[in-house]
């Protein structure tokens, strides 16, 4: 199926301007010869200026504790070490809170409020160095009371990171009260590593000056410049902040990339030398946040129908030690605890809560899975209390698309397709037959049992905080009509840079050899906002295409003014630029173009239309639209052990008019196993000292290739243009196929079920361990939880 | 002195290839990792470092030896594999990867077809095991080889399908470059080999690559402190995790008398530098279970091909899977110090945590393990959160003996992540033993071994479910081997099989 130009199959036919390859093509990633080569550069990969340091930071060894004293002087010692440093070697603001909340050290000075905290860094010759080096620090705490998980805080009281926030409409009081049926229940959504397989890392380069050049694996290229200039106290033209690709982000180096960039930094501006700083996998692990685990308590009425009258719910979150990213996490939850259903009467609340714990931040889907979590937990309580299919309930709650569609922020829901999504999907997988062969498997299997659930996921799409929703390009095309695409996105697999490249080229006409990506610096396109929040192909695509155009624009005024055509008669194809019946070289025209003086390089800019939102008083519109998908997925669980395999999972994706059908494929069906991974092999345990016991791959599991579905079916929705002007009307595929993997469990809970007769619902948390899973069995068969 | 032998047939100094170029090091830290000599010394940085512990395969490179005529392709992870450990091998990483002529290699060009790289820095680890899972020898056409050969390759991007399907690709490609140049290869590996005893002391400590099971004899009774490192796949931890310092290794993965598979009629004797790869098949032969699960289940095919049976007996871990298995086989260990030698069982040798039954000096030179007769069974599951390269929560091992009657002669039940030792389940053995194998030998059983455990709590599960699983894989035993009315399913991934094995996605 793969022909010899670098595309493989479901691109256009060509012709007409549609250049093959070009965006909505399924053009391969465009580091991908390198990246099977070796030879695609990661910032440890690049060769290291003369006499550069090696830094490892210093981290606590207790959960909360006043520091009383610091002895380094053993560290210093080593041989290798050329200095270590603390707080008191920071030039200008020690704190790297990325919301302005002050209330995250860079190194810990008097205090420290988690294990794993840095409070010191050391620089050697060697990693190696540096390593043994710092093991020798000799720390006196005095302990203070450690607060660890969303029950303690509550228990003591604990601050808020944030403000709650409260989503209301109607009266939910009243509509639980007149409801025919109501139940009550609580879920516990544990928390995720996010496990990029290149670790946290950062080189920093001295300049003159004070200039300081920093290669960071960062989401954020902008925001780790203001970090490196706040920390060294100097203008942010001073600091440069580039960053080629990253060995995946996940969310994970949105924010908390910033600690090792401000590090290198710090010790290259105090040595003159460069700096880098790659963190061992357990200090990364140690020292980084992740997803935010959940303690959700919902309240729901319902009618005998199975529709839901009213739902108040409560998200209380383990935000860790500092705000972070915790405040439009939580939100974000909220504006998913409906996933795709209507609420008549609704009141959702959020408890960010502090805790002595890494400070849990941006992982992909950003606090809305744990919300629709939540929706499919109260969907599955009515189906029991019902005795309907789960997606029975499912289907008489969905949005509609001119009544039930207000969301509980009080938006209005315009391009709601969950209503066909979901038959079409059962149709595609055949759930009735299947989900009536687990029943009838079940019977009879004494240790083994299937289950199987369709999930739908409906995900908004724009930061929630409406100024990030801004993107700008840059775009050079040069003499010979090589075409230079720089935005300020970042590539951390996802293969934004590759869709970039797809709109140039449809734009004007080139194929891949012709359109090269240059790496992200704030040197290039300035005042960015993180590739977060799936917006990356949305924002700076159509910020490559306003560059594109107006470069686009010069050239068919000076094409049309120079062979004495018709603008209208100027064309960009693949086989050359047609001018009236003159088909040129694309280079030929750029020629003549310098010739006559034509600018050919163009920044563009992009900002999102319609979106705004009022946090205060829940108003305003939050999302450009939704993108929406649902899964089946089918399992098998073993009654003796807890073991669990997915068997088979369908899903159908709605990526609009996808810009590139192959790497959005590769998004879903990524996205999906990370979200299973999520809620069941993957657990977080910290021990009662506060310690992360689950450090390194050894003892947190991440899905291996066996996980993974053997049966796998993908598809997008097919003719399904974004109803919204997105670049050429296609949707972002970063987050929501993660959602995805709330149909694992939910299978599971369907095969648990089964133990005793379908009749309760198996209140099944995540994790889904084997443990779990166990343990909720014995609870369904014995009614009583096991000690 | 390097170069050839001196006098009294030492050599001082290892030698190895590294793609076309030939490395002779004289003073390499004895612990220097390959990753990092590769990265650092070398500056190929293709090769990745995604956790430094053996757990990810980002790092993973083949290491071609040449074993009698034929040459062995083994992909290993190059970040607890130490430089000192290659003498005599032909390494190869992904900078090799790519013909003379410029072209991507077969696997390479799949991953680049089937769209296998997204973030791409697992990418160059993942084609390294593709490459060498093609030059395995028997490799099944099915998904499930596929599984295997990639379990000890994390990825988080893709979600493994479109690795797969490359993979899938790549199976049905032709022959690669390395093909045409088996012969170059051979020779000059063959060139190396001089069957001498290396030393090399530098300022990083001290290397001894003993010529054979007598050398390394007098080398431990030299210096009894001296450490043994087969495939370091726990050592190699100790350095990048743990830091420690090693004065003085002694490598004997290479050892010809040491790397000694005996089978026959009686069983199975693996010399202390057997892989886990190596012996699969001789254990496959003697502990028949279905597809010899719980051996593909130890660590991955990067871990089994370095680390030893022996090794993971002589570590006294409390969690190393095969010390249970072998121990309810019957398994004897022959321990040797100086010329002096001895045989214990198996399960005497572990002691207590951190303690094992061995003198300064002596080491373990071999495992012996008796092949079952007709009348008995054996079985082992492990169970951990994640099916593939994950530390056992729970292993446990079953042999049980049928008298003519139909009674159970004897039994032999051992358990691993249930104590500071892998143990035997004394009770439950007497709980069994006389009895017939029905439900109430089955209740007895299950009550007994809540007497022969106090597990603890940790990361990996808690004592409850180490407890009540335990009971429970007496129950599995009895679904899988009792009486026929008895038998049921009892595999979640048996049960998936039919449908995986021919997957349309």
């Amino acid at each position: 199926m793969a022909d010899g130009n670098g595309f493989a199959n479901a691109s256009p036919t060509a012709g007409d301007g549609i250049v093959p390859g070009g965006a909505s093509g399924s053009l391969r990633h465009e580091s991908a010869a390198m990246h099977v080569q070796g030879s695609a550069a990661y910032i440890d990969d690049l060769p290291e200026p003369r006499g550069t340091l090696h830094l490892v930071p210093g981290l606590s060894t207790r959960a909360h504790a006043r520091i009383l004293s610091m002895d380094l002087e053993a560290v210093r010692q080593v041989d290798g070490v050329v200095g270590v440093y603390t707080a008191a070697d920071i030039p200008g603001d020690n704190q790297i809170s990325p919301v302005g909340k002050g209330d995250e050290p860079l190194l810990a000075t008097t205090e420290v409020s988690f294990y794993g905290q840095p409070m010191f860094v050391v620089a050697a010759t060697t990693r190696g160095a540096a390593r043994r080096a710092v093991r020798l620090a000799k720390v006196e705490y005095e302990d203070l009371p450690a607060i660890l998980n969303v029950a303690e805080a509550r228990a003591a009281g604990s601050p808020l990171v944030w403000r709650p926030m409260e989503m209301k409409r109607g009266d939910v009081e009243a509509g639980l009260g007149h409801a025919p049926r109501r139940l009550s229940g609580r879920v516990i959504v544990g928390g995720q590593e996010h496990f990029y397989l290149e670790g946290q890392v950062a080189l920093a380069r001295p300049g003159e000056e004070g200039e300081m050049h920093v290669t960071s694996s960062t989401q954020h290229p902008t925001e780790t410049q203001h970090m490196v200039a706040h920390v060294l106290d100097r203008p942010a033209n001073l600091v440069t902040v580039e960053v080629r690709r990253m060995g995946g982000g996940f969310g994970g180096k949105e924010t908390q990339a910033n600690a090792c960039a401000c590090l290198a930094a710090l010790v290259a501006d105090r040595t003159g030398r460069a700096a880098k700083m790659r963190l061992d996998r357990d200090d990364d692990m140690t020292m980084t946040g992740k997803r935010h685990d959940f303690v959700i308590d919902y309240d729901v009425g319902f009618t005998d129908e199975g529709q839901i009258v009213a739902v108040d719910m409560v998200l209380a979150a383990r935000c860790g030690w500092s705000a972070d990213l915790s405040g439009p996490v939580i939100d974000r939850a909220l504006f998913h605890a409906d996933n795709a259903y209507f609420y008549p009467d609704v009141r959702l609340r959020s408890e960010p809560l502090r805790t002595n714990t890494q400070s849990n931040t941006a992982y992909r889907g950003f606090g809305g899975p744990q919300g629709v979590v939540a929706a499919e937990r109260v969907i599955e309580e009515i189906a029991f209390a019902t005795g309907l299919d789960p997606l029975e309930v499912r289907q008489r709650n969905v949005y509609g698309t001119h009544d039930r569609n207000v969301t509980p922020y009080n938006m209005v829901v315009e391009d709601s397709i969950t209503a066909e999504l979901l038959p079409e999907l059962a149709r595609r997988c055949h759930y009735v037959k299947r989900r009536q062969a687990c029943r009838a498997f079940n019977v009879d299997s004494p240790y083994l049992r299937r289950g199987i659930a369709i999930t739908p996921v409906k995900f908004g799409i724009s930061f929630t905080a409406t100024h990030y929703n801004q993107a700008g390009a840059l775009v050079h095309v040069y003499t010979d009509g090589s075409v230079q695409v720089n935005h300020g996105g970042t590539e951390m697999g996802q293969g934004l840079h590759t869709k970039m490249v797809q709109v140039a080229m449809r734009e004007l006409g080139l194929g891949t050899d012709q359109v090269r990506i240059t790496a992200t610096t704030t040197g290039k396109v300035p005042n960015t906002s993180a590739t977060a929040a799936s917006s990356g192909a949305d924002l700076n695509g159509m910020a490559v295409l306003d560059a594109v155009r107006r470069i686009k624009r010069r050239l068919v005024e000076f094409a049309a003014a120079h062979w004495n055509v018709g603008e209208d008669e100027v064309r960009f194809a693949p086989d050359g630029v047609h001018v009236g019946h003159r088909v040129i070289a694309f280079a030929h025209l750029t020629r003549q173009a310098y010739f006559a003086r034509v600018s050919m390089s163009a920044n563009g800019f992009y900002k999102t239309p319609k979106i705004s939102w009022n946090g205060d008083t829940g108003q305003g519109r939050p999302f450009y639209y939704f993108a929406y998908g649902a899964a089946c997925s089918e399992v098998v669980i073993d009654l003796l052990t807890g073991e669990m395999k997915i068997d088979r999972v369908d899903i159908l994706h709605d990526a609009g008019q996808s810009l590139n059908p192959a790497l959005d494929i590769g998004q879903i069906e990524g996205g999906f196993v990370q979200g299973a991974g999520w809620l069941t092999c993957e657990e977080l345990v910290w021990d009662k000292a506060g310690r992360l016991r689950t450090h390194a791959p050894s003892t947190y599991k991440i899905p291996a290739c066996s996980d993974r579905p053997w049966v796998f079916n993908v598809e997008l929705l097919e003719n399904a243009p974004n109803r919204e002007y997105t670049i050429f009307r296609s949707k972002a595929v970063g987050e929501p196929p993660f959602v995805h993997g709330v149909s694992v469990l939910q299978a599971v809970s369907d095969a648990l079920a089964s133990l005793d007769g379908y009749r309760t619902c198996p209140r099944l948390d995540a994790p889904a361990t084997p443990e779990m899973i166990l343990r909720v069995a014995e609870r369904m068969r014995h009614g009583n939880p096991p000690a | 002195m390097i170069e050839g032998t001196d006098l009294t047939g030492i050599r001082h100094g290892i030698r190895f290839y590294v793609g076309n170029e030939c490395h002779t090091l004289a003073d390499v830290a004895p612990t220097r990792t390959l990753l990092d000599w590769l990265r650092e010394d070398r500056g190929l940085t293709g090769t990745k470092e995604g956790c430094n512990e053996g757990d990810c395969g980002a790092c993973t490179v083949l290491v071609v030896r040449l074993e009698g005529d034929r040459l062995v392709w083994r992909a290993v992870n190059a970040c607890i594999q130490f430089v000192s450990m290659l003498d005599g091998a032909q390494v190869l990483t992904i900078e090799d990867m790519r013909a003379p002529d410029g072209s991507l290699h077969p696997v390479q060009q799949a991953m680049v077809d089937q769209h296998g790289s997204q973030c791409g820095f697992c990418t160059p680890g993942f084609v390294m095991s593709m490459v060498a899972g093609r030059k395995a020898d028997g490799l099944a056409q099915d998904e499930h080889a596929i599984d295997d050969m990639l379990a000890g390759n994390l990825c988080r991007c893709t979600g493994y399908a479109p690795i797969v399907r490359a993979m899938r690709q790549a199976m049905q490609a032709g022959p690669d470059h390395f093909d045409a140049m088996a012969g170059e290869i051979a020779d000059r590996l063959r060139a190396l080999c001089d069957g001498a005893t290396v030393e090399c002391d530098g300022p990083a400590g001290r290397l001894t690559i003993p010529a054979s099971a007598d050398a390394l004899a007098q080398a431990m009774m030299a210096d009894p402190d001296a450490r043994i490192v087969a495939g370091a796949t726990d050592v190699g931890l100790w350095v990048t995790k743990g830091m420690r310092n090693l004065p003085h290794v002694v490598a004997i993965g290479q050892v010809p008398d040491l790397r000694r598979i005996e089978c026959d009629g009686d069983g199975v004797y693996l010399g202390a530098a057997v892989t886990w790869q190596e012996a699969r098949a001789a254990l496959a032969d003697i502990l028949p279970q279905p597809d010899t699960e719980i051996i593909r289940r130890i660590g991955s095919v990067q871990v089994r091909n370095s680390g030893t049976v022996c090794g993971n007996i002589a570590n006294g871990s409390p969690i190393g899977d095969g010390p249970p298995v072998l121990i309810a086989a019957g398994a004897k260990l022959h321990l040797r110090r100086g010329d002096a030698r001895r045989v214990i069982a198996l399960e005497d040798f572990f002691i207590d945590y951190g303690r094992q039954d061995r003198a300064p000096g002596e080491f373990v030179e071999g495992v012996s393990i008796p092949r079952p007769g007709a009348e008995t069974v054996v079985r082992a599951w492990k169970v951990s959160k994640r099916f593939d390269q994950d530390i056992s929560a729970i292993l446990g091992a079953f042999s049980l003996t049928f008298a003519p009657d139909g009674a159970i002669a004897s039994a032999r039940v051992a358990f691993g992540g249930m104590a500071a030792t892998p143990r035997r389940a004394t009770r439950t053995e007497a709980a069994l033993e006389g009895h017939m194998w029905d439900e109430t030998t089955l209740a007895a059983a299950r009550q007994a071994i809540m007497d022969d455990f106090a597990p603890i709590t940790d990361m990996r599960a808690s004592d409850w479910y180490r407890r009540t699983v335990a009971a429970n894989l007496l129950t599995r035993l009895y679904a899988d081997c009792g009486p026929e009315s008895a038998r049921a399913d009892i595999s979640v991934r048996a049960a998936c099989a039919n449908a995986g094995g021919h997957a349309h996605g």
